[in-house]
C-alpha cells in the first residue's frame, strides 16, 4: 500500500469531501495560498477557488461564530484553527453557541461544522503553541471530539467529520504531519466511537490517545523483548467514547495505563482511568495508571520541555512497576 | 409606500406591534405570579424595531435576536401558543421546552435564535449572510443586538470580514440607552455609527419608535444587499419601558422616574403609529381597538392553552445533544451503572 504523510492525508480527506459536496468551504487564516504554515492545505485553493477556501482575518472567534451561522443555514463548514491554543480565544462561539444550538433549539437547529486544530508539544514553541487541550472541548456535551494518531486515521476521521451533523473537533498532532503511514487509494471512512486495537496483547492493557499512540506503541515493542505483551488501544474518538472495546481490552490484560498529551489533573486520562475502574474495578490486579502532561505551563527550553511529556521509557517504567506488583503511583 | 394603496400592509404592522405588546404583558404577568420559571426581559416599547425589520423580510430571509428576543421572535412570524409553551418550560414550546425565554428559535420562519451571550449571535448572523451568499439563496439576514453589544468585540470582528465579503447582512443596533443598569453614555465612546463606518459599512440612523421610518428604511436596504450591495448597519433610537429583566423593579437608581413616563407617554410607537394611521384615514379608533381586542384575546388563549400543555417526557432530558442517536447516551447509562 502507499504511504504517505498526515498532511497529505488531511488534505485529501478534504479535497475528496469538497469535490463530492459543493456546500463545503473552509475558511482560517492564511488557508488559501499560503495552506497554513504546516502546509497541510497546499493545492487546496488552486482547486477550489478562494471562494471556497477562505482566507480570513485574524478574528478567530470571529470566523468560527461565522462557521456556525452558515453551519445553522445549508453549509458544511470546516474551521482551520491554526493552533489548538487558539481554542481558548473561540470558546463561547464553539461551547456556547455551536455545541447547544441543537439543544437549546429542541433538535431543530443543527450544526454541521468541523473545526480541525493541532496539539501536541516538544515543538520548542513554548506555553502558547504547545498545549494539548482537547479535554476542554470533550467536557462539553454537544461536541465530538476526534483524535487521529496516523495518516490513516486522519483521512478516516476527518471524512467522518465532515459528514457529520454534530460540530467535530478534530484535533491533528502538529509533530507528526511529516509522519507517513499506509493509507488505500480508495476511499474509506472511520466511524465515531470505535477504537482500534493497534497491537494486541495478554499483560497490560496501554489505552493511547493521539501523539501518545506512537509513543507507547514504541513502550510495546521495548516490553516485547523484555517478554510483556501490551495491547495498544487507540479510542481514535474521545467523544464518542467506545468504552466497550477498552473495556473488554482490560479485563482481558487486568492491568491498564492510559497515556494522554493533555495535563494530568482534570483530563482524559483521568476521565478514561474512572471508567476502567468503575466498570472493571474486579478484573484489575493493579490500580490503573496514569501518563500525562506535567501540570505546568510547557516551558521553552529544550532541557526542561522534554520533562513534561510521557515518552516510551515512561510507559515501559510504568508497565514494569504494575507488573511487579508495586501498587503505589505507577506514573 | 403610498398611503391609500397600502391600507393592508399598515394594519398589519400596527397588529403585529400590538401581539408584541400583548405577548409581553402577558409574559410579564407569567412571571409576577410566579408562573413562569427563570428570568426574562421585556421587549415593551421597542415593537417599531422588530416590526419595521421583520415587516422587511420574506420568510426564507434570516434572523439572529437576543435575550431580549420575543418581540424579533414574534415579528418574524412566530405563534403565540408555541412561544408561551416555550416560556413556561412545555413539550409543545417551539424548542420543547429546552430553550425557554432567552434561547427561543423559530427556525421555520428563519429566526436562527434569541441568545443569552451579549453580541453573541453576531458571528451567527454574518455566517448566515455567507451561507447564503456562497449558495446563491438570496436571503438576507438581519442581526439584531442592543447598545450593549458594542462593548463586545466579536462584532467588529465579523463587521470587518462581512464588509470584506460584501455579505447580505443588516446589523440592527437597537439602542434602548442603557446595558443592563448602566447607561449607554458610560460605556460606549465615540460616535456609535463611526465604528460600523470605519469598516466602510453604510451606516444609518432612524427613530426606532417610529415604525413606518424604520420599514421604509428596511425595505430599501434588505432589497439593496438582496443585490450584493450589503452590509448595513443601522442604529436605531429607542426605549425599554421595563428594566432590564422582569425583576428589575427598583430602577430609579440609574434610570429616572420622568424620563420612563416621557418615553411612555409621548413616544409609545403603537399608540403614535394608531394616531396616524387615524390621522390619515387609514383606520378608526373602533378599527384599533378591534385589533387590540383580538391580539390580547389571542395571548390570553395561548397562556391559557401553555399553562395546561404538558411538560416534557423525563426521557427528553438526552434528547437533541447529537444528531446521531445514541451519542449522549453513554454519559446517562453511566449514571445508571455507577
Amino acid at each position: 500500500m502507499r504511504e504517505i504523510t498526515l498532511a497529505k492525508a488531511v488534505n485529501e480527506a478534504i479535497a475528496e469531501e469538497m469535490r463530492r459536496d459543493p456546500t463545503i468551504f473552509l475558511l482560517g487564516e492564511d488557508v488559501a495560498e499560503a495552506g497554513t504554515p504546516f502546509k497541510v492545505l497546499s493545492g487546496l485553493v488552486e482547486e477550489f477557488g478562494p471562494e471556497r477556501i477562505v482566507d480570513t482575518p485574524i478574528s478567530e472567534p470571529g470566523f468560527v461564530g461565522i462557521a456556525v451561522g452558515a453551519a445553522l443555514t445549508g453549509s458544511r463548514p470546516i474551521v482551520d484553527l491554526m493552533f489548538g491554543d487558539f481554542l481558548f480565544l473561540v470558546m463561547d462561539q464553539l461551547c456556547n453557541q455551536a455545541a447547544k444550538a441543537r439543544y437549546m433549539s429542541g433538535g431543530k437547529l443543527n450544526v454541521p461544522m468541523v473545526l480541525r486544530t493541532n496539539l501536541g508539544a516538544t515543538r520548542r514553541s513554548a506555553a502558547q503553541h504547545s498545549q494539548s487541550l482537547h479535554a476542554l472541548v470533550a467536557h462539553i456535551p454537544g461536541l465530538k471530539v476526534a483524535l487521529p494518531s496516523s495518516a490513516y486515521e486522519a483521512k478516516g476521521l476527518m471524512k467522518t467529520a465532515i459528514r457529520d451533523n454534530d460540530p467535530v473537533v478534530i484535533f491533528e498532532d502538529k509533530l507528526m504531519y511529516q509522519d507517513k503511514a499506509p493509507v488505500p487509494e480508495e476511499e474509506y471512512l472511520i466511524p465515531f466511537g470505535e477504537a482500534a486495537i493497534l497491537r494486541a496483547g495478554r499483560d497490560v492493557t496501554l489505552v493511547a490517545t493521539s501523539s501518545m499512540v506512537q509513543v507507547s506503541l514504541a513502550a510495546a515493542e521495548i516490553l516485547a523483548r523484555e517478554g510483556v505483551s501490551a495491547e495498544v488501544v487507540d479510542p481514535r474518538t474521545i467523544v464518542p467514547l467506545d468504552e466497550d472495546t477498552i473495556l473488554a481490552s482490560v479485563r482481558k490484560t487486568s492491568r491498564a495505563i492510559v497515556v494522554d498529551e493533555g495535563h494530568r489533573s482534570y483530563g482524559v486520562s483521568a476521565e478514561i482511568a474512572a471508567r476502567i475502574s468503575e466498570k472493571a474495578f474486579y478484573h484489575l490486579d493493579a490500580p490503573v495508571a496514569r501518563l500525562a502532561a506535567m501540570d505546568v505551563p510547557v516551558p521553552f527550553s529544550p532541557a526542561l520541555e522534554d520533562l513534561t511529556v510521557p515518552t516510551a521509557d515512561d510507559v515501559v517504567a510504568a508497565a514494569r512497576r504494575m507488573l511487579r506488583g508495586e501498587v503505589r503511583d505507577a506514573a | 409606500m403610498n398611503a391609500s394603496d397600502n391600507t393592508a400592509e399598515y394594519l398589519r404592522l400596527y397588529e403585529q406591534m400590538a401581539r408584541i405588546r400583548a405577548f409581553e404583558d402577558n409574559a410579564n404577568q407569567l412571571y409576577l405570579s410566579a408562573k413562569m420559571p427563570g428570568l426574562t426581559h421585556m421587549y415593551t416599547g421597542q415593537e417599531a424595531v422588530a416590526v419595521g425589520l421583520c415587516e422587511a423580510l420574506e420568510t426564507t430571509d434570516h434572523i439572529t435576536s437576543t435575550h431580549r428576543g420575543h418581540g424579533h421572535c414574534v415579528a418574524k412570524g412566530a405563534h403565540f401558543k408555541e412561544m408561551f409553551c416555550e416560556l413556561l418550560g412545555k413539550a409543545e414550546g417551539y424548542c420543547r421546552g429546552k430553550g425557554g425565554s432567552m434561547h427561543i428559535a423559530d427556525q421555520a420562519n428563519g429566526n436562527l435564535g434569541a441568545n443569552a451571550i451579549v453580541g453573541g449571535s453576531a458571528g451567527i448572523a454574518t455566517g448566515a449572510a455567507l451561507s447564503a451568499k456562497r449558495l446563491g439563496t438570496g436571503a438576507v439576514t438581519v442581526c439584531f443586538f442592543g447598545d450593549g453589544a458594542l462593548g463586545q468585540g466579536l462584532l467588529y470582528e465579523v463587521m470587518n470580514m462581512a464588509a470584506l465579503w460584501k455579505l447580505p447582512v443588516v446589523y440592527a443596533c437597537e439602542n434602548n440607552h442603557y446595558g443592563e443598569y448602566t447607561r449607554t453614555e458610560e460605556m460606549a465612546a465615540g460616535d456609535l455609527c463611526a465604528r460600523a463606518a470605519a469598516f466602510g459599512i453604510e451606516t444609518h440612523q432612524v427613530d426606532g419608535q417610529d415604525v413606518l421610518a424604520v420599514n421604509r428604511l428596511a425595505r430599501d436596504l434588505v432589497a439593496r444587499a438582496r443585490k450584493g450591495e450589503g452590509p448595513f448597519f443601522v442604529l436605531l433610537d429607542t426605549y425599554r419601558w421595563h428594566g432590564h429583566h422582569v425583576g428589575d423593579i427598583n430602577r430609579a437608581y440609574y434610570r429616572p422616574k420622568d424620563e420612563e413616563a416621557l418615553w411612555k407617554e409621548t413616544r409609545d410607537p403603537i399608540l403614535n403609529f394608531g394616531k396616524w394611521l387615524e390621522g390619515e384615514g387609514i383606520a378608526d379608533a373602533d378599527a384599533l381597538v378591534e385589533i387590540g381586542e383580538r391580539v390580547r384575546r389571542e395571548a390570553a388563549e395561548a397562556v391559557a392553552y401553555a399553562e395546561a400543555a404538558a411538560y416534557p417526557p423525563a426521557h427528553e432530558v438526552d434528547m437533541h445533544v447529537y444528531a446521531t442517536p445514541g451519542t449522549a447516551d453513554r454519559g446517562r447509562k453511566e449514571l445508571d451503572h455507577a
